[in-house]
């Protein structure tokens, strides 16, 4: 398979798993405007993976949809990032991974804007707008939260410390991403850690939390050599419809 | 401190040209928040050029007991509606 079909799946899988997850809280957030705003966020992302594993579709070239793609693979088929499938925990918790990952998504995007691949740069062209309000929110809850009660900044560091570790991956790259960036698809991962860094720093200051020291990354997700075991779970809830009524439709 | 967040009354601008319309009210802990939460509750729909929001408390309003007093007294006023003028034809509905 090509290069440009491993980097969109890549792309689809992460937004698609963790749209499903932040889509998890829909009815459930501690109060309506942020189930609101969660909902918005899992949509955005929903709807960039439709993009993402169209094009992976597209790529493949056997006609199946970027629905295939999300519904009918297994867990070791998946490319997502570790960090994505990460349960929920609390309100904190979800609000925490998901600036950890905004944060390199809205890097991520805006070197893609200047992509080689044209179907890649437009996509990014779109998501970089939605990806911009994403990290400003999520940015802004994890310093209220963080620099907030003794028991919200106690959560919030408890966070940081279960989430960091699944940082590395997202900086990690592998023969497909040194493909990808030798083709002018995709950016040289590691070279939007400086950046993160800078950024993530500079939120966790303002938050009064402390980055945790080591530099230990998980990883396996994005290569599918080794997911963790909540991937599966969230497979059984997202695709137990397609799986049960084969081909069922609106 | 009371524990609930502030409420806020949103106004959202639809169009260049046209005043900002209240939509709605929200909670939110700061004004900041309050702009971003009516983002995602008032404009999901493309419906927003600028948003203001003002915390409910704010807002002084009229009484509905002065009811009399104020609005009233211009009942029997017919002159002040422009409607005794001839309009041309050429000028059309205003």
């Amino acid at each position: 398979m090509s290069t440009l079909y491993d980097f969109a799946l890549r792309m689809g899988d992460s937004t698609l798993i963790l749209g499903h997850r932040v889509s998890e809280w829909c009815g459930h957030a501690p109060v309506l405007e942020e189930d609101i705003a969660l909902a918005n966020t899992a949509l955005d992302l929903i709807g960039q993976t439709q993009l993402w594993l169209g094009l992976a579709a597209e790529e493949e070239g056997t006609g199946k949809t970027a629905d295939d793609l999300a519904f009918l693979r297994d867990a070791w088929d998946f490319r997502n990032a570790l960090l994505t499938e990460l349960p929920n925990g609390d309100f904190g918790r979800t609000l925490m991974r998901q600036y950890l990952f905004d944060q390199w998504h809205l890097l991520m995007l805006q070197a893609l804007q200047g992509s080689s691949e044209k179907r890649v740069s437009d996509i990014a062209d779109k998501a970089v707008k939605e990806v911009s309000y994403h990290v400003e929110r999520s940015r802004d809850t994890v310093i209220g939260l963080g620099d907030g009660t003794p028991e919200s900044h106690k959560r919030m560091q408890d966070a940081l410390e279960y989430l960091y570790p699944y940082v590395g991956e997202l900086f990690t790259p592998d023969a497909v991403d040194e493909a990808a960036t030798h083709e002018g698809i995709a950016p040289d991962l590691a070279s939007l850690r400086a950046a993160y860094d800078a950024a993530v720093a500079d939120t966790m200051a303002e938050a009064t939390l402390t980055l945790p020291d080591s530099r230990f990354g998980h990883k396996g997700g994005r290569t599918g050599k080794m997911h963790t075991e909540h991937l599966g779970h969230i497979l059984t809830q997202m695709q137990w419809l397609q799986r049960a009524y084969p081909g069922a439709s609106w | 401190m009371s524990k609930e967040w502030p409420l806020w009354e949103i106004f959202v601008r639809g169009q260049h040209g046209l005043s900002h319309r209240h939509v709605g009210s929200l909670h939110a802990p700061d004004a900041e928040m309050a702009i971003k939460n009516a983002r995602d509750v008032y404009t999901r729909r493309n419906e927003g050029q600028s948003i203001w929001v003002v915390e409910a408390a704010h807002i002084s309003a009229s009484s509905p007991s002065d009811k009399g007093p104020l609005y009233e007294p211009s009942e029997s006023k017919v002159y002040r509606h422009p409607t005794f003028f001839d309009i041309p034809e050429d000028v059309g509905a205003m």
